[in-house]
Formats: C-alpha cells, sequence, structure tokens
C-alpha cells in the first residue's frame, strides 16, 4: 500500500454504564476515503470519535494511531456569542493557521456567511452559528476529518454544498470520517461502517 | 501558525470575550467594592481599630474576590466546545493555559489590586504600607490565579463545581494570604516587608512553573469523560 494510513485504529471496544457498546472495531481511513460512520442513539458513534481524534485518551480497549492531528467538529460549534465570525476564526482555539484575511472572507463566503463577518455571533440564528465552525473545512490544511453530525442545522442547500466539498477533500487526498443519520448523496465513493454491526 | 502567534491570538480572545462582557468585568470590582464598605459599618467606624485590620482585610476581599471568578475560568470553553478544540492544539497545552491565567489576574487581580489604595485610604491603612500592599496584592493574585485555575480544571466538568473548587483551593491559598497579609503588617510596623514579597515572589515562581502542567493534565481529565 502506497498511502499511510492517516487514522488507524486497532482492537477498539468501550463500555458505558455497564453496556458494551462495541468491541474489537478495527478501523483504517486511507487517504481519498469518506467513511460514513450509523449507528443509533446511543451505539456510541460521539464516544468512537472522540476517541479517534484523541480527546479519550483512557476508559477503552485498543489503540489508535494518528500520524497527524484531526480537524475535530463536535456537536458543540466552539463558537463564542460575544465573538464575530471572522474573529471566532482568526482566533480559533484549535491552533490552526486560517491564512489570510482574504481566505477567511472566501471561506465564510462559501459557507452562506457573506455580509455577516462582523456580526457578533450571538446574533445569529442556531444554523448560521454552525456554519461559521464549518467555514474550517475550507481553511484547514489538516487532511483529516473527524466530524460529528455536521449537517445538523444546516438547510438543504448547505447540506449538498458540505457534501461537494467532502468529495473534494477526498479527491485532494484528505479522508473524512462522519456521522449522520442523513445518507450521503456525493459523486465520491463512501464506505458505510455500521457501529450495531461492527458491535 | 507561528506558535507565538497562536498565543497571542488566545490572549486577544480572552480579553476580548471579557471585555465585551462588563457586567462580569465589574463583578470582582464590585464584590471588593462593597464587602470593605461593609467592614466600618461592621467593626465601628474608630480610626484605630479600621488601621490595624486594615492589611487582613484588604488581603482576605481580595482573596475572595479572586476565587469568586476563578470558577468561571474555563466552564464557558467547556461548555461550548472550545475546550475540545484547545486539547486537540499541536501547541503545547502547558503555553496554551498561559494567555487564560494572564487575563484572569489582569481583571481579577492586577485591577483591585491597583485600586487597592483607594480602598486602603478609606480603611486609614498608613500611606507607608500602600506600596506594599499593591506589590503584594499584585505577586498573591498571580499565585492565586494559578492555584484556583487548577481547581477549576478539576471542576469544569461537573455540574456543581462552585462549592467544591472553594473547599479545594481554600487551603493553598492559605499560605498566600499569611505571607501576604504579614508583608502589609510588617510595612505597618516599620519592620522591612522584603522577605514576605521575595516569599510571595517564589511561589508565584513554583506556581507558574508546576501550576500549567497541573492544569493541562487536570483540563484532559475533565474532558474525557
Amino acid at each position: 500500500m502506497a498511502d499511510a494510513a492517516l487514522l488507524s485504529a486497532r482492537g477498539l471496544g468501550i463500555e458505558r454504564a455497564g453496556r458494551l457498546l462495541f468491541s474489537d472495531l478495527d478501523l483504517d481511513l486511507l487517504p481519498g476515503e469518506i467513511v460514513h460512520l450509523r449507528g443509533a442513539n446511543g451505539a456510541g458513534k460521539t464516544t468512537l470519535l472522540r476517541i479517534l481524534a484523541g480527546l479519550s485518551r483512557f476508559g477503552f480497549e485498543g489503540k489508535v494511531s494518528r500520524p497527524q492531528p484531526a480537524l475535530y467538529l463536535g456537536h458543540q460549534s466552539a463558537v463564542k456569542p460575544l465573538l464575530t465570525p471572522r474573529e471566532n476564526l482568526r482566533w480559533h482555539p484549535s491552533g490552526e493557521q486560517f491564512g489570510d484575511a482574504g481566505a477567511l472572507e472566501a471561506a465564510l463566503d462559501s459557507v452562506g456567511l457573506y455580509g455577516y463577518e462582523d456580526t457578533p455571533a450571538g446574533q445569529l440564528s442556531a444554523g448560521q452559528q454552525r456554519r461559521v465552525d464549518l467555514a474550517r473545512l475550507h481553511l484547514s490544511e489538516r487532511p483529516l476529518w473527524l466530524l460529528d453530525e455536521p449537517f445538523t442545522a444546516i438547510d438543504v442547500q448547505g447540506v449538498a454544498r458540505l457534501q461537494q466539498r467532502f468529495a473534494r477533500h477526498a479527491a485532494g487526498g484528505g479522508a473524512v470520517l462522519l456521522t449522520s443519520h442523513q445518507s450521503l448523496d456525493l459523486d465520491h465513493g463512501v464506505r458505510i461502517v455500521d457501529l450495531a454491526l461492527a458491535a | 501558525m507561528a506558535t507565538s502567534s497562536f498565543y497571542g491570538a488566545l490572549l486577544r480572545r480572552q480579553l476580548a470575550l471579557a471585555l465585551r462582557r462588563p457586567v462580569q468585568l465589574l463583578n470582582p470590582l464590585l464584590f471588593f467594592a462593597v464587602v470593605i464598605l461593609l467592614f466600618p459599618l461592621g467593626l465601628g467606624p474608630a480610626p484605630d481599630t479600621l488601621s490595624n485590620f486594615a492589611g487582613g482585610i484588604l488581603w482576605i476581599v481580595a482573596l475572595l474576590a479572586n476565587m469568586l471568578g476563578v470558577d468561571s475560568l474555563f466552564r464557558g470553553d467547556f461548555d461550548d466546545g472550545s475546550l475540545d478544540q484547545l486539547l486537540l492544539a499541536e501547541q503545547p497545552l502547558y503555553f496554551v493555559v498561559l494567555p487564560y491565567f494572564f487575563v484572569h489576574w489582569l481583571l481579577n487581580g492586577a485591577l483591585l489590586a491597583l485600586l487597592a489604595p483607594l480602598f486602603a485610604l478609606m480603611l486609614g491603612l498608613p500611606a507607608r504600607a500602600t506600596g506594599v500592599l499593591v506589590l503584594s496584592l499584585l505577586l498573591g493574585c498571580g499565585v492565586m490565579t494559578v492555584l484556583g485555575a487548577i481547581g477549576a480544571a478539576l471542576t469544569v466538568g461537573l455540574r456543581r463545581g462552585g462549592m467544591l473548587i472553594v473547599l479545594l483551593i481554600t487551603p493553598f491559598y492559605v499560605p498566600v494570604l499569611i505571607f501576604g497579609a504579614a508583608a502589609v503588617q510588617a510595612a505597618v510596623a516599620h519592620q522591612p516587608a522584603g522577605p514576605y514579597l521575595a516569599l510571595l515572589a517564589a511561589m508565584l515562581s513554583l506556581a507558574l512553573g508546576l501550576g500549567p502542567a497541573a492544569v493541562a493534565a487536570a483540563l484532559r481529565i475533565s474532558v474525557d469523560s
């Protein structure tokens, strides 16, 4: 195999509240792959994603190796209502360089926030606040994306545009692992991992 | 991102967040002012009694004001997911928490220290002790900020961490209070306050050296649950 995996997990197992969520789960993410992680509510999707991102370090079995840090997009959007979208990105706590002012504006434009760059995020709608977080997908240079329900609060066109972005990222050698209850509809091949079956 | 510019960005982020919520900014100052105004009413306005206690009073109230704000140090970031992002940053968490310390110290320590002479005057603290009071508060609030941050990082994952953090960190505040108040007492009594200030400075160095590592570890544990 020419390409090294961007993420590889071996023998993952986790128990929450006395219930086995999954065990002996192997997962590899190669450059160019889009993986759709599915499972019922409470199946452990978020737990798994946090383990893969490196936020959970204890309390599970198995090993995760990640040569580079991932871009992680969680349930909470890490958007501060007191800061404007521009400031939220420029001072983003993930420590990533988000390019110059022009790149920032272009990213906000491509998530449909043109004209809202300097409005405090607290005055934006839930969907718009979510889009501020999603603008990172247009700025980040991290190849591995771990996205927890990225379509929450996003409208139909927004979802379509996001899916195009995923396909472009994968075509450019990146990898995407996302959870969603919607089915994906994109030109790029999608590998489906079902947590209920994996357990 | 150039590493240093990330710390600069965090610093500006914390400052902007604090300055855009003026009520929260004024909280510690208001608390400081109100409590100190109550002392002459409770102890009686006799200048002799008041000026005897002034150093201790100012120090205790500054300690409480500092403790009041420290609980919220990481809470907002924990609630909205910013803390997750912070922990995923490539930059060492040890340095990443320093801007948090600095802004908290600035608004809940330095600001109080600079206003303290005004209240010292009100309580009748001899003017010769004012300089030592300000200096001891500047140093002591730095130590208390770091210690408080450890407590805040440990309890940030708990729904009701408010009372727990007070129990956790108060014992560690005690030496700071003792040496801080002693420095002011010494200045009032025409004795050298230098040794006490040096001890406070030593505590601050120790806290700044080891504290960030403790906070970083505590944050990782708090987020991992």
